[in-house]
């Protein structure tokens, strides 16, 4: 079951990027372009967006646990870290080039168009090479003792 | 250019929400395409099959649509393929780095009012236009 209700959030979700127009990049690229023939539909979707799921999240936090798994997987962490900000900076240029980020990309995969190809294979080896090399950037080499059973797991992330 | 469509935007992003807040409610998850696709990346990750099944949904989503008469989705894209694999491998590495996307940090971390994720969002919104700004008007000008 909750296999299943993961199909379909995704089947929703991507319904609700193709409905938005986000899945075109010429339409995200407009509301990038302040400078330019400014289209503001991205703050619309975003409002759409953030509205439902702070409703949905506010009933979750009432609840126990969810209806499928023994426990809600809430990103605990709070803390802005060099990371956070290299990251953000890093993706805002890749998304500026393109006009694509990973949830339109998945979508757009569907269309088997070349450019669509090359950027998620190339999305794809981005996320690889970050989990191979990226950690050792930025953490300690050296951990404390204990401190590898406290660091956040992939699944509590943020997103 | 294209047009501005705030309807659709606002109906589209309900469901972008509504997809969201059902994978919390029923799952405990959260709806973050970065955090879902990377993980399933990583070797040491045990749950993997509802990764595989989101990601399938948010690809059958346009082949269901396609079944009612929408065309695929193959989008016009600016710039070379090299430009766009760049681009691809920035979106990527950044997003991971920055444990993130639009989806984790911009609907659902705004949604949980988290700092983090604010401040993310802020950074890559920024970044982002900036990109655009100098891609369009001072290269491309």
């Amino acid at each position: 079951m909750p296999v299943l209700a993961s199909f379909i959030c995704g089947l929703i979700f991507g319904a609700g990027l193709l409905i938005s127009g986000m899945t075109d990049p010429q339409k995200v690229l407009g509301f990038l372009d302040l400078f330019g023939a400014w289209d503001a539909t991205l703050a619309f979707v975003m409002a759409g967006a953030v509205a439902v799921a702070a409703s949905g999240f506010a009933i979750a936090q009432r609840r126990a646990a969810p209806t499928f798994s023994a426990r809600f997987l809430w990103p605990d962490r709070n803390d802005i870290d060099a990371p956070l900000v290299g990251g953000a900076i890093l993706f805002g240029i890749g998304w500026g080039l393109a006009g694509i980020c990973p949830g339109p990309a998945l979508v757009n995969l569907a269309g088997l168009s070349l450019p669509i190809v090359v950027f998620v294979v190339a999305m794809l080896a981005g996320m690889i090479g970050q989990n191979l090399f990226g950690k050792n950037l930025w953490r300690p080499r050296t951990m404390a003792p204990g401190a590898a059973e406290t660091a956040s797991l992939p699944s509590r992330a943020d997103g | 250019m294209h047009d501005f469509t705030p309807i659709s935007g606002f109906a589209g992003g309900a469901l972008i929400g509504l997809a969201a807040a059902l994978l919390m409610l029923l799952t405990g998850r959260i709806a973050g395409v970065t955090g879902i696709v990377g993980g399933l990346l990583q070797p040491d990750t045990a749950d993997r099959s509802w990764r595989i099944a989101f990601i399938l949904g948010l690809i059958a989503a346009p082949l269901i649509a396609a079944l009612f008469g929408a065309p695929l989705p193959r989008p016009a894209m600016n710039g070379s393929l090299v430009v766009i694999a760049i681009a691809g491998l920035l979106v990527g590495f950044g997003t991971r780095m920055g444990n993130g996307c639009t989806s984790g940090h911009g609907v659902c971390g705004f949604a949980r009012l988290s700092g983090r994720s604010i401040v993310a969002t802020f950074i890559f919104m920024t970044a982002a236009i900036a990109t655009v700004a100098i891609a369009r008007h001072v290269i491309g000008g």
